[in-house]
């Protein structure tokens, strides 16, 4: 039979007199947006910024004409709504957006599929983008209406051009990202391009992808309001330029804020399809 | 079924990784491969599961398999390779996605695999719900779906803690007990080697040439027997002399590249 040790006796409580606690320095270096009381204070300092601004307005320290108060802009939306001026402008431009957006987003997609998957494609499709990725795709709009005329067409191809760029290097990108243990794995199953393509590749990239989705909205805006301010009698940019030669700046700033409204409203959506479709992450 | 490592040498670029490397795992054997690290125990793997191709010599195969095999020769990999948007049956299932099997039967597959494998109720887990050992055993479970004539496993435990390795290796030696399956199992744990293969290839350091292939004396199912304990620690101490320096030398060329 083994000896086995005796079981210690039970350790006296130590004199906790002349004992310190051990100082916690674990804190910080790790910002959370989860918690709820971050995110009232985000809210809170917002409202804070917002009175602020209210107050100095409405004591006069502020030139309205300058800078109109939180208030008159809010009336100026409200008339804007009112009058049906507003859905009118934003229609367009959503039009110009969601038509662009899409064109540029197929093609993109395809593209950077193609680049992330042939070694042809890649060698031909990088140095293309890398010398056309560069140039302001606004600078193009005389030369897309000299080609496409004064319609809608040049708007919405600017818009779709910008897209396009942004797409294929974001998804080429995610396809490169793809961890090549995953399609090794494939391959060792004998499963065909078609099913590495849509099992492994396109999950696989899809982070960078959605990713590239937030850019290209806030690429898209950015256009839609360019392009409308140079070419545009209807449109949110069309709108705002129109409302600053005018001098109407509340009206100027209603249009700024329906655009930080809008690209706010896409940003929840692309936060809703990442956590549909990237649930496993 | 016989896979033959037939004069197998390969390079990348300058480098050597492995010299004029042959031998032959019979129908149900089971070789281990050892060796110290980088002399190419993994990229020999790779060249006999067809995943890779040698700068000379060939993978060969010799006889057919079962006929119901779907995927002859199946890796069980390191590092899991699963698909983390898939949960464990759609994992399971991957490998039989372009099969000629019919909804029904696939899931029968895996159902069978699940409970082989001891998952069945994880089915719909994902991998980053799972510990290590739950994720080998997912590849595991996708490896048997396909049932394979011989069964590649580069490193499979090696991820894993002391505890998931023991239990591990208790499945695979389960696995393989009946000879329907052969392996080739790839590692630097001599005691995994010994404790789970007929033969072991000892191969050199880089470049991996095959110094010595060596027959474990005892059969597979007498292992855990204490008779047979000291038999076994012996051929242990024998590989780890034979592999001893080399291992070395081979960890001081890392450390210096």
């Amino acid at each position: 039979m083994l000896e086995r040790a005796k079981p210690a006796e039970p350790r006296q409580p130590e004199a906790k007199a002349d004992a310190r606690p051990v100082r916690f320095r674990g804190a910080g270096f790790v910002p959370s947006a989860d918690r709820q009381g971050d995110w009232i204070a985000g809210w809170i300092a917002l409202l804070a910024v917002l009175a602020l601004w209210q107050l100095a307005g409405s004591a006069g320290l502020v030139n309205p004409l300058f800078l109109p108060t939180p208030l008159s802009i809010g009336r100026a939306i409200y008339q804007l709504a009112a009058s049906g001026a507003l859905w009118h402008h934003l229609s367009y431009s959503l039009m110009r957006i969601g038509v662009g957006w899409v064109l540029g987003t197929v093609a993109g997609i395809a593209v950077g599929f193609a680049i992330g998957l042939f070694t042809v494609a890649r060698s031909v499709g990088i140095t293309f983008i890398s010398a056309l990725f560069p140039i302001p795709k606004i600078a193009l709009l005389p030369l897309l209406i000299l080609w496409l005329g004064i319609g809608e067409e040049p708007k919405i191809a600017t818009i779709a051009l910008g897209v396009f760029f942004s797409t294929a290097i974001s998804v080429y990108g995610g396809v490169d990202a793809v961890p090549r243990n995953l399609i090794r794995m494939a391959q060792s199953f004998n499963a065909p391009f078609s099913t590495i393509a849509r099992g492994v590749i396109w999950p696989g990239a899809l982070p960078s992808i959605l990713a590239g989705f937030r850019i290209t909205a806030s690429v898209a805006l950015l256009l839609v309001v360019s392009a409308e301010m140079i070419g545009a009698e209807y449109g949110i940019g069309a709108f705002v330029l129109q409302a600053g030669n005018l001098m109407q700046t509340d009206q100027l700033l209603a249009g700024v804020v329906i655009l930080s409204l809008f690209g706010l409203a896409v940003g929840k959506l692309i936060s809703l399809l990442e956590a549909r479709l990237l649930h496993w992450r | 079924m016989d896979l033959i490592a037939d004069h197998i040498s390969h390079r990348f670029g300058a480098l050597d990784v492995l010299d004029d490397v042959s031998f032959t795992l019979g129908a149900g054997e089971v070789v281990a491969i050892v060796g110290p690290s980088g002399c190419g125990k993994s990229t020999l793997l790779s060249i006999l599961g067809g995943l890779l191709q040698p700068s000379a010599g060939a993978a060969r195969l010799r006889g057919a398999p079962l006929a119901d095999s779907l995927n002859p020769l199946t890796f069980v990999f390191q590092d899991f390779a699963l698909l983390p948007w898939c949960t464990v049956e759609a994992n399971v299932e991957f490998p039989l996605l372009h099969t000629r099997l019919s909804i029904g039967e696939r899931r029968a597959v895996v159902d069978d695999a699940l409970r082989r494998t001891g998952l069945s109720e994880f089915r719909t887990t994902y991998p980053k719900q799972l510990s290590g050992g739950m994720r080998q055993r997912v590849g595991i479970a996708r490896a048997l779906a396909v049932k394979p004539a011989i069964l590649l496993m580069d490193e499979p435990l090696s991820a894993l803690d002391s505890q998931t390795r023991e239990l591990l290796m208790e499945d695979f030696i389960g696995l393989l007990a009946d000879g329907a399956m052969g392996a080739v199992y790839v590692t630097h744990n001599l005691e995994e080697a010994i404790r789970l293969a007929d033969r072991i290839v000892v191969l050199s350091r880089r470049p991996g040439r095959v110094r010595e292939v060596v027959a474990v004396p005892v059969k597979r199912s007498e292992r855990g027997d204490v008779s047979a304990r000291g038999q076994l620690l012996a051929l242990q101490n024998d590989l780890w002399s034979l592999i001893r320096k080399q291992a070395i030398d081979a960890e001081r060329e890392v450390q210096h590249a």
